[in-house]
């Protein structure tokens, strides 16, 4: 069926995982200002990427099955994109603040 | 007796695994991936909904949030992020060995996962229990204090917003412990099928689709653990 990933590459994702994970902890104390938010969500989308591709082994799937994990995140995005799009836009209307 | 000949060699050969309305194993295996990765993205869009709002409520009361998240101990979160991660480790290595056909270390990861998930819940268990006795837990009277403290001399101003950010903390990490449950239900039906000798090489769909659901609940506290412990962590003084 599908090539076997080797037992060194998993090991080798994991330790950059928890490294990933220590460095968020730590780069949490530093104050960044709006930085911390960034960072912390660029390592978090790292490690899910991670996860995805070694772990779940989404490289070694049927393109289909890439083509709906993509599918997701666009509707994901989606949900997001329109939440915000709403929250964002409700103090430039006349009406006033809704909170 | 009324088939054709060549569809009587062909049950024969396949699988006993192999359901009818396949053609082969590799379609069967390609289409339960496919429909284990549909039941995930609607688990996506799940917390999604959850992550979105937090983010609506954390830009109206960033001061606020950032303040009550100094309730949360890192410390846990972390230890939690290392297990879950070591669980995912030891998931993958399962799958991997049920591909190979080696039976003895299948069940050995599988119980290794089960092990990091339980412990995982334990971790989460005395994190609940020190928010409890904490009195942060809002929604229960008389569980809730959000009173100046000398470590914390300005905070009783936050009190309805901490309440917000800790219903969050709650319902998040609850659902997130809740799929962490239901995974370690998994693991031990998916333990109790590999001891009756189930799965070879040839057959370890259920291995696969359910290291894909353990996977994912944990990315979705590798998003958790920045989002509720971290972002108080670089203003202690507030």
């Amino acid at each position: 069926m599908h090539s076997v990933p080797s037992v060194r590459t998993y090991v080798t994702v994991w330790a950059v995982l928890t490294f990933l994970t220590f460095a968020t902890y730590y780069i949490a104390q530093i104050d960044l200002g709006p930085w911390n938010i960034v960072i912390a969500l660029c390592i978090a989308f790292f490690k899910m990427s991670l996860v995805i591709f070694f772990f779940m082994n989404l490289k070694a799937e049927s393109p289909l099955t890439k083509l709906f994990a993509a599918g997701g995140f666009f509707w994901m995005i989606l949900l997001l994109g329109q939440f915000f799009v709403d929250y964002i836009s409700r103090d430039w209307m006349p009406c006033g603040k809704m909170w | 007796m009324t088939e054709p000949h060549s569809a009587v060699a062909e049950h024969a050969e396949h699988s006993p695994y192999l359901r009818h309305h396949f053609d082969s194993m590799e379609q069967q295996f390609d289409s339960a991936t496919l429909g284990m990765w549909v039941f995930l993205l609607t688990e996506i869009m799940f917390f999604g909904g959850m992550f979105g709002a937090y983010t609506v409520y954390r830009s109206m009361y960033p001061a606020a949030f950032a303040s009550t998240s100094m309730h949360m101990n890192p410390a846990f979160g972390a230890a939690n992020t290392a297990v879950l991660i070591v669980s995912s480790l030891t998931m993958a290595l399962a799958v991997r060995s049920a591909r190979l056909g080696k039976q003895q270390a299948l069940q050995m990861f599988l119980v290794l996962t089960m092990l990091f998930g339980i412990a995982f819940l334990v971790i989460k268990g005395f994190e609940y229990h020190e928010h409890w006795v904490d009195m942060k837990v809002p929604l229960f009277s008389g569980h809730w204090d959000y009173s100046n403290t000398p470590e914390f001399p300005h905070q009783a101003q936050y009190s309805h917003q901490a309440q917000i950010l800790f219903c969050f903390y709650f319902f998040m990490t609850g659902f997130h412990a809740l799929h962490m449950l239901v995974g370690v239900g998994l693991m031990t039906t998916i333990l109790m099928m590999a001891r009756h000798g189930i799965f070879s090489k040839d057959y370890f769909t259920p291995v696969e689709i359910s290291g894909l659901y353990w996977h994912f609940v944990d990315i979705v506290w590798i998003f958790l653990f920045p989002l509720l412990y971290l972002i108080g962590n670089a203003r202690k003084l507030i």
